[in-house]
């Protein structure tokens, strides 16, 4: 094992972005403590701060403005959570009736016991073994899919899974991602034509995953087949998959099913070998 | 006082062929790594400084100590131990980290606006690879960059800057390991550059007070530079970003 290794300082290091050159139509940029406006009848959002009557911007990004509402978004930043978003996460603790969650947010989101969908249908009670029973459900270090159902005024995220499509994730690959990365779009859950499902958590977390077949889970998404073996050849598209995705991360492209399906299909030019 | 006069010759230059109130130069790099939330290198001259920024997050550890109304800054700083010219023996910990640290958190928390973040923290994370003088404004400038780059809400710049008074009437800015090991003064400035406030200041000798002002104005011109350097590389990064993710405007 003796193999050169080589060290570069960042500076040196192949700029990876695939910036388009062509385009010259910057918008304008904003850095921190710089003035957007001295006048005093615009309202101030997120990233920006008054000042002696000024309102400067407090983040490095490009402004947005909605009527008298000016707010500059940072490119990059922790998952902001919005109502309605798919996202992915890892249980850090089991509370009195709830769950604690890291979704890559500000702070822990909450999964409390009265949004999950129990096994034994819709109408279930929510007695006082369930609350004993938790840890049967999920433990910590388990990762689940689920949807902001809430955000609370201080940042923190309740999440829900009460629909067939979210829940406990079984065998299958994480990726993260910075948030920021993620395209929105109308459905993040994706059934690839090459043999694997994606669930693209816009928090940044990805989850690859063998095909799901939604007919047989029918209780809600507690159960976690491990003992199912995965084929090689959808261990091998998994994987690829999962270094294309970093790929696109790396060069900083936007990521949804299309472009990570074209990212496949360009690199199976490049075959991998057997260790 | 006869080893103070070489350190500006008779023509006005320094040892290292700089003017007295010429900077090193600095080159600097944003988003460096994908699993910290922003990190930065910067280079001014020969000392080399890498920071990484993970947060706001929830407080770890010590629960007790997250704050209700605004976030808690950790800093640590660590000098790697090839980073003298002696190997050091222990790379962070020791009594000069430990004072280092401090220091930093004291000038970020004057510029993180931390009221936005209740019950959150923020780590920062700064590496000495190279160190020839200056170590505590580069730490300084490339934790702001990291900063910046994770996206976290600043008042402004905030930037630091060295200086020292040769001759006993000549000031001098950024001065280097070699200055710095032949004696004079060095004062050190940490400081909002846009506002001009001053927000740490420190100083290894003594010199007259008289020229307390003159040495300070020209720190503080220095300061105002680096935000220029600074807020170049900045622009640079975010339309970098911004032209390879299509702006990709959520409204």
């Amino acid at each position: 094992m003796s193999r050169k290794i080589y060290i570069r300082l960042a500076t040196d290091r192949v700029n990876t972005s695939v910036a388009i050159e062509g385009l010259r139509a910057y918008p304008s940029i904003y850095t921190p403590g710089q003035i957007i406006t001295n006048q005093n009848e615009f309202m101030r959002g997120h990233g920006t701060y008054e000042d002696n009557g000024l309102l400067k911007a407090s983040v490095a990004g490009v402004q947005e403005k909605v009527n008298n509402l000016i707010s500059v978004r940072p490119l990059k930043s922790r998952y902001n959570g919005e109502v309605g978003d798919v996202v992915v996460g890892r249980i850090t603790e089991v509370q009195q009736k709830r769950w604690k969650v890291n979704t890559n947010s500000r702070l822990d989101s909450i999964l409390p016991l009265s949004s999950v969908n129990l096994p034994g249908g819709e109408l279930r009670r929510r007695s006082v073994e369930d609350e004993h029973m938790m840890r049967n459900y999920l433990q910590e270090g388990d990762l689940i899919s689920a949807e902001v159902k809430n955000v609370y005024s201080d940042g923190s995220l309740s999440l829900h899974t009460r629909s067939l499509k979210y829940g406990k994730l079984g065998q299958g690959i994480m990726v993260k991602v910075f948030p920021s990365l993620i395209k929105r779009s109308k459905t993040h859950f994706h059934n690839l034509p090459i043999g694997i499902s994606l669930i693209l958590g816009t928090n940044g977390f990805i989850w690859i995953c063998p095909i799901i077949n939604n007919t047989e889970e029918s209780v809600g998404g507690f159960v976690q087949n491990l003992e199912e073996v995965v084929p090689e050849i959808t261990r091998a598209t998994m994987s690829r998959t999962r270094n294309c995705i970093l790929a696109l991360a790396q060069s900083k492209m936007m990521l949804f099913d299309t472009s990570i399906l074209f990212a496949y299909e360009e690199s199976k030019s490049i075959t991998y070998q057997n260790y | 006082m006869s080893r103070n006069r070489e350190l500006i010759s008779n023509i006005g230059l320094r040892l290292d062929g700089r003017r007295a109130l010429e900077l090193r130069r600095i080159r600097c790099k944003l988003g460096l790594f994908s699993e910290p939330d922003g990190s930065a290198y910067i280079e001014q001259g020969l000392t080399k400084v890498l920071a990484a920024v993970y947060g706001p997050h929830q407080v770890r550890g010590n629960r007790s100590k997250a704050q209700h109304d605004c976030a808690i800054v950790n800093c640590q700083f660590s000098m790697a131990v090839f980073s003298t010219g002696e190997r050091k023996r222990r790379p962070r910990g020791d009594r000069k980290s430990t004072e280092m640290s401090i220091h930093l958190h004291q000038a970020l928390i004057a510029a993180i606006k931390v009221e936005l973040y209740p019950w959150s923290q923020i780590d920062v994370y700064v590496e000495v690879l190279h160190a020839d003088g200056g170590i505590y404004p580069a730490c300084v400038n490339a934790a702001t960059l990291a900063l910046i780059d994770a996206g976290i809400p600043l008042k402004e710049y905030l930037c630091a800057c060295t200086a020292s008074l040769a001759s006993n009437d000549i000031p001098m800015i950024d001065i280097s390991h070699q200055e710095e090991i032949m004696g004079g003064p060095t004062l050190t400035v940490a400081a909002l550059p846009m506002s001009g406030k001053v927000v740490l200041l420190e100083m290894s000798q003594r010199f007259h007070v008289d020229h307390l002002p003159k040495v300070l104005d020209k720190a503080l011109k220095g300061c105002i530079d680096i935000k220029n350097i600074l807020d170049e590389a900045v622009k640079n990064n975010v339309r970098e970003i911004g032209s390879s993710t299509g702006w990709a405007s959520s409204t």
